[in-house]
């Protein structure tokens, strides 16, 4: 019983350190641009130009703007001192109605661009909305200005505290690529966290799902009762809030999904400036569905508004993660312009926009000895990603100088060295379906910890639709040829036609190690009608989450010979110990026992005429009792027979 | 079913029936001789059409256009195999790797049973090397292979070749949609075979091989390269897979169709498709390349790399160059064109091939005779067995008839120790067929001037010999004398069994099946004690699996313009039987167990028979 308790407060103290970690991630993320924060109010007077209906007539300003710097850092003055007033005007704009709400929401957007190790490119765009409003409040929210309505109004009508939604084409490869920024499954998936205020969950979600089908132009209204669970260890929310009761947590994902341009437009459509202006001008389709993984994702969250965390507001967070290939693109050339990736170049930030920055990862290229980038910008700034101390050089769009005498920025990169070799990240994973015949079949999952000494626990989670029936005491999990126990075990069965199977474990990995977790299965007949219109294809069985605390390659830092103070490496752990991680596997396709559809015609016929011929014969001759009759009588005996009835004489 | 049900005309029936059995026996083995020699001909047979509308009606473009930078990468890796002796690992990764494929490797290791003479091998250890194309914007989820083995000598360099500029090629391009995976396999099929096995995670055949790192997802479709020259004159298609087991057609019918586009020479069986169906050559010309086929299937060994992905529920193919002395000549660019149009298209596939036969037999690349035509010829001979058994059963049920020579017809119903023994004697007789070749090998070397190989061989044709005095220890073991009715249960038991045996495997090897009943069949009906014992112990001899075997090597041979004097043939035989057991041990194929526990000892029952006391 002790080890038990031991157990779940073990659980516990990992899931609030989740949560922890997450939330100073954030504060760290917002601290590090306050910088050079702007506020709407001088935005939206930027924005005059662009609006077909501007609110105030300040196009000639806006007009000069764009076009002389003096005016820029004027603008710069002011707003600082506007941002004075706005922090003081706090407390009574709360209960002001929203007639003028200049202050209360705020857009950033920021690309950053990433050289891989393989010689692609990742660009990860983020487009962050922060309003400081209450949509669960007395106030009806009906005045909208960065904030998409569209979005806005779905999480006042379900009541949504949280919403997750990614749509994802290919798959990330660690091996290659390193840690993405923001980890996503392909296809789709969607996660939402109600308000405890929520009565009938299940029934809101399902109108959630349908609603944000339309939204998005996807196909998430096939999200149902098969494919949905209740994670009750991975997902937390990660916006403020302190809610451990996972019945309104609601997880599905369609690993089917594809993602196309009419995908990618209603997104576009939630940014204030479109693609009109600013970093959204680069998203353009014929580009970004030229590459080898393609995401977007829209997250909404509940956030601190001031640093004492009085008020929430709500972050629409939208990013869009594009990886280009070297090999595909063509030309020849070892060399990435902004040019060459989105086939535009950014001539401006968007007019709404507070901060508006283009960032290049050059961690890997302290001397230029990788690659070489042009222009050269004089800014530097350090962030630790993923555990990792990074260096960016970054631009500035809202600065003229940085469009330089062109007017338009276009980042070249061109690399130098040709190294392809394969990174060895501290975790990835691997996921098969393994044996052969469609009866049944063994789903394995490997987790590579290549950490030198250090051991860390990752939360498993996985979904199998009820198609391939689970057998759950073939669960086994080994690690360097040991039997691997999971402290924390929570399997929910799946049920026929209803409900997915749900397992998720929590589990240490040893240093060094793989961990290999199999289960068997059986693979179900299903109904005739149940089949999708192409069977053979197979059924797709979403991906593994892998939630992980790793410990971060900062920490990992134990070179002894590095210059530093002394006080300050005597023990080896340090603040940002470990980091939240989490890892997709690949989805699984399997082959169902399918009958041949090509030709129920013949199927029907040949079962008919064999049941009929044989088993009807086959029952006839078994069943009946066989008696051997009179020869019937010659024609003269009959007649006889006939004269003698009707003399009332007894027949022959 | 009325006919059956009425009692007088079921007895008229079965009265017919047993009065004109011979008669209908002999008709129905002709006519099934005779189905199956009419299926070569031409318009009995269909011509082949592309079913998959995915690869039908979508058209690509070839454009592969680097066939000489694949040869000089050919050469290259020629070099580096003599230099290394063997796999060129390391080379292999970074050439992989620098046409930017995720590369891996895997290493195996195999302890034969005994040594392999023909391949020289006892203790292979390899490496296979394979690189995998990720499809840019696909979940990992769908893959195609493309492989090449790593063959001793000089063989295949040019097929690695192709198959390092086709990644290369590949690789710039966008449209992919489905993984591909490039492998150079080492040790042919033993490679092969622990890819596949490490691929699915899976062992069947208790080989050591190291886990694979990579994958991508479940496979959809495979073709393995064979190409020895720079030029070809030809390229011939091997189907015949592990078991008899064929891929589906439509990957035949994907070949042919980038054939005629391309204009290449397309062979099966060595063997091009001709015109001239009308006239006796060309008659004889199909007839040739469907028994090639019938023998190839039947032998239930891998006659390709590709026969192993066959278990998986992959379809696959081998793709071999042929260099002969005709004039015109197809470059390594044109392959490679060949090679990227089929993967082109496999790539269109949106589900698995499963829209044409997976059951059919080909007398030219442009014919085929799907199951529906074929099993007739089956059938009829299968029925000659149930006739056979009709007639014994009647015979056994029917009152004893008061014969005019004052026999005493015993009614007593013969011991089931009397039909039991034999039975078990003769399957234990197999199981030591199967199991002592192997086992006793040492012991056959330590006294015999013999090699491990020739030792099994010759182990397993002395049981095979020892069995045929069987019937002289089941008469030890009765008790009394076998009587009349004895010997007719025991073939009524026989024929069923034989009939039974036979269905089953048509069922999955009709090749096999069917080269079984012709020779089994006959044996079967006509055997019982009352024949002239040793022109029937010669004809049984002749007829059975062992001679069987032996006939169709030489057949086989004949037939591949490659004719054997006796001594030759005889040694094949030899080598064809250890390459039976091997095949069994390392790949799984079931013709040997098949044979030896089921077939043989069901022969030996006839054997009883002949020799019933």
């Amino acid at each position: 019983m002790a080890a038990y308790r031991c157990k779940c407060l073990g659980l516990w103290f990992f899931l609030y350190t989740l949560l922890v970690v997450d939330i100073d991630a954030d504060v760290l993320h917002t601290a590090q641009v306050t910088d050079t924060e702007y506020t709407g109010a001088d935005a939206e007077t930027v924005l005059a130009s662009d609006l077909p209906n501007p609110p105030q007539d300040t196009g000639e300003q806006t007009a000069e703007q764009t076009t002389e710097g003096q005016q820029d850092r004027q603008w710069e003055a002011t707003e600082v001192q506007e941002e004075h007033g706005h922090d003081a005007s706090d407390h009574h704009q709360a209960v002001d109605p929203p007639s003028f709400p200049p202050a209360k929401d705020d857009f950033k957007e920021e690309l950053v661009i990433r050289p891989l190790h393989s010689g692609d490119i990742y660009a990860s765009f983020q487009f962050r909305t922060v309003w400081d409003t209450d949509f669960m409040g007395e106030q009806k929210v009906s005045h909208y200005r960065l904030f998409p309505k569209s979005l806005g109004q779905v999480i006042t009508k379900f009541s949504v505290r949280e919403l997750h939604i990614s749509f994802t084409q290919g798959y990330w490869r660690t091996m290659q690529w390193g840690q993405p920024y923001l980890p996503s499954p392909p296809g789709a998936e969607l996660w939402v966290w109600f308000q405890d205020t929520v009565t009938d969950v299940d029934g809101t979600w399902k109108e959630l799902t349908n609603v944000l089908s339309g939204i998005f132009c996807a196909s998430l209204n096939f999200i149902d009762s098969t494919n949905t669970v209740q994670p009750s260890a991975s997902f937390k929310p990660l916006g403020i809030g302190n809610v451990t009761d996972h019945s309104f947590l609601r997880y599905a994902t369609l690993p089917r999904e594809i993602v196309c341009t009419e995908n990618l437009t209603p997104w576009k459509k939630l940014l204030p400036c479109g693609s009109k202006a600013g970093l959204s001008v680069l998203l353009k389709s014929e580009k970004l569905f030229h590459s080898t993984f393609h995401s977007q994702a829209v997250h909404v969250r509940p956030v601190c508004q001031d640093p004492q965390c009085r008020t929430t507001s709500m972050e629409l967070r939208q990013t869009l993660n594009v990886v280009l290939d070297l090999h595909t693109s063509g030309q020849g050339k070892r060399e990435w312009s902004l040019f060459k990736m989105f086939s535009r170049t950014l001539t401006e930030a968007c007019p709404l926009a507070s901060s508006s920055k283009v960032y290049v990862d050059i961690t890997d290229n302290p001397q230029g000895e990788q690659f070489e980038l042009s222009p050269a910008t004089p800014l530097l700034t350090q962030a630790v990603v993923l555990g990792d101390r990074r260096t960016y050089s970054v631009y500035d769009l809202t600065q003229q100088a940085t469009f330089g005498p062109s007017r338009s920025l276009n980042t070249l990169l061109r690399w130098k060295s040709t190294d392809g070799d394969m990174l060895r990240p501290l975790l990835h994973s691997e996921r098969y379906v393994a044996g052969y015949g469609l009866q049944a079949g063994e789903i394995h999952t490997l987790m590579y910890n290549n950490h030198p000494y250090r051991a860390f626990p990752v939360l498993l989670l996985s979904t199998v639709p009820w198609y391939l029936r689970l057998y759950i005491h073939t669960l086994s999990v080994t690690s360097k040829g040991k039997d691997n126990t999971p402290s924390y075990i929570h399997y929910q069965p799946s049920k026929d036609r209803e409900r997915p199977h749900l397992l998720e474990m929590l589990l240490q990995l040893p240093p060094n190690s793989v961990t290999e977790v199999t289960v068997e299965f059986e693979r179900a007949l299903l109904k005739w009608t149940e089949y999708t219109p192409d069977p053979n294809h197979g059924f797709y069985v979403g991906s593994s989450v892998i939630s992980a605390l790793v410990p971060s390659v900062v920490a990992m830092d134990t070179d002894n010979t590095l210059e530093r103070p002394l006080f300050s490496s005597f023990f080896p752990c340090k603040e940002e110990a470990s980091y939240f991680m989490r890892i997709y596997t690949e989805p699984l396709l399997v082959n169902l026992p399918t009958p041949d559809f090509s030709m129920p015609y013949n199927v029907i016929c040949l079962t008919c005429t064999v049941v009929a011929v044989g088993y009807g014969s086959l029952y006839n001759l078994l069943t009946r009792t066989f008696q051997v009759d009179e020869p019937s009588p010659g024609l003269a005996k009959r007649i006889a027979n006939v004269v003698r009835r009707m003399r009332g004489v007894p027949p022959l | 079913m009325g006919l059956l049900s009425d009692p007088n005309r079921r007895r008229a029936l079965i009265g017919m029936l047993t009065r004109l059995n011979a008669p209908i026996c002999l008709i129905c083995y002709m006519a099934g001789v005779a189905w199956f020699m009419g299926l070569a001909f031409e318009p009995f047979t269909l011509r082949t059409y592309m079913s998959e509308n995915a690869m039908g009606s979508t058209m690509v473009e070839e454009r592969f256009p680097s066939g000489e930078r694949a040869l000089a990468t050919g050469r290259e890796f020629a070099a580096h195999k003599k230099k290394n002796g063997g796999m060129p690992v390391d080379w292999l990764v970074r050439t992989m790797q620098s046409r930017g494929l995720e590369v891996f490797t895997q290493h195996f290791s195999r302890k034969l049973p005994f040594p392999d003479e023909d391949k020289e091998r006892y203790m292979v250890k390899g490496t296979n090397v394979y690189g995998i194309l990720r499809a840019p914007r696909a979940p990992r989820t769908e893959a195609l292979v493309l492989s090449a083995p790593c063959s001793p000598g000089n063989d295949n360099n040019q097929a690695v070749g192709l198959l390092l500029g086709l990644a290369q090629y590949f690789r710039s391009q966008i449209y992919w949609a489905k993984d591909i995976i490039f492998l150079v396999n080492e040790h042919d099929l033993i490679g092969m075979q622990a890819w596949l096995e490490g691929y699915h995670h899976t062992n069947t055949t208790g080989m050591d091989w190291s886990p694979l790192q990579g994958r991508g997802g479940s496979i959809q479709a495979a073709l393995s390269l064979e190409l020895s020259s720079d030029v070809v004159t030809s390229l011939d298609l091997v189907l015949e897979g592990l078991n008899g087991q064929l891929p589906n057609l439509d990957l035949a019918n994907l070949f042919y169709a980038f054939c005629q586009k391309i204009g290449v020479l397309c062979t099966i069986q060595g063997k091009l498709p001709r015109n001239d169906w009308d006239t006796t050559s060309g008659y004889s010309h199909a007839v040739q390349t469907m028994m090639l086929m019938v023998l190839k299937q039947a032998s239930g060994r891998p006659w390709g790399d590709h026969g192993l992905f066959l278990r998986y529920h992959i379809e696959a193919a081998s793709i071999k160059g042929v260099n002969s002395f005709r004039q015109y000549k197809t470059d390594a660019t044109t392959v490679g064109r060949l090679m990227e149009g089929m993967y082109r298209k496999l790539n269109n596939l949106l589900e698995r091939l499963h829209q044409s036969y997976f059951f059919y037999l080909m007398p030219s690349l442009t014919r085929f005779v799907s199951i529906g035509y074929y099993m007739p010829a089956f059938g009829l001979l299968a029925v000659i067995l149930l006739l056979r058994a009709l007639d014994l059963w009647v015979q056994l049920s029917s009152p004893p008839t008061k014969t005019e020579e004052g026999g005493i017809e015993v009614p007593s119903s013969p011991g089931v120790l009397s039909i039991l023994t034999p039975l078990v004697i003769s399957h234990l007789t197999g199981v030591a067929l199967y199991t002592l070749p192997i086992l006793s090998q040492e012991l056959a070397v330590e006294h015999f001037p013999v090699s491990e190989t020739e030792a099994v061989v010759l182990t397993a044709i002395a049981i095979y010999t020892a069995g045929l005095a069987l019937p002289h220890n089941t008469h030890r073991l009765l008790s009394g004398e076998g009587t009349e009715q004895g010997w007719k249960v025991l073939k009524l038991v026989a024929v069923l069994y034989l009939a039974v045996l036979l269905g089953c495997t048509a069922l999955i090897n009709f090749s096999l099946g069917f080269i079984l009943a012709l020779t089994l069949v006959p044996l079967a009906a006509f055997i019982t004690p009352h024949v002239p014992k040793a022109l029937s112990a010669f004809v049984m001899v002749v007829l059975s699996p062992g001679f069987t075997l032996l006939f169709a090597v030489f057949f086989f041979q004949e037939l591949q313009e490659t004719p054997v004097s006796v001594q030759e043939g005889w040694m094949l035989f030899l080598s064809v039987i250890s390459q039976g057991i091997l095949d069994h041990a390392l790949y799984g194929s079931l013709v040997y167990p098949l044979v030896a526990l089921l077939v043989y000892p069901c022969w030996l029952l006839f054997w009883n028979i002949l020799f019933w006391k």
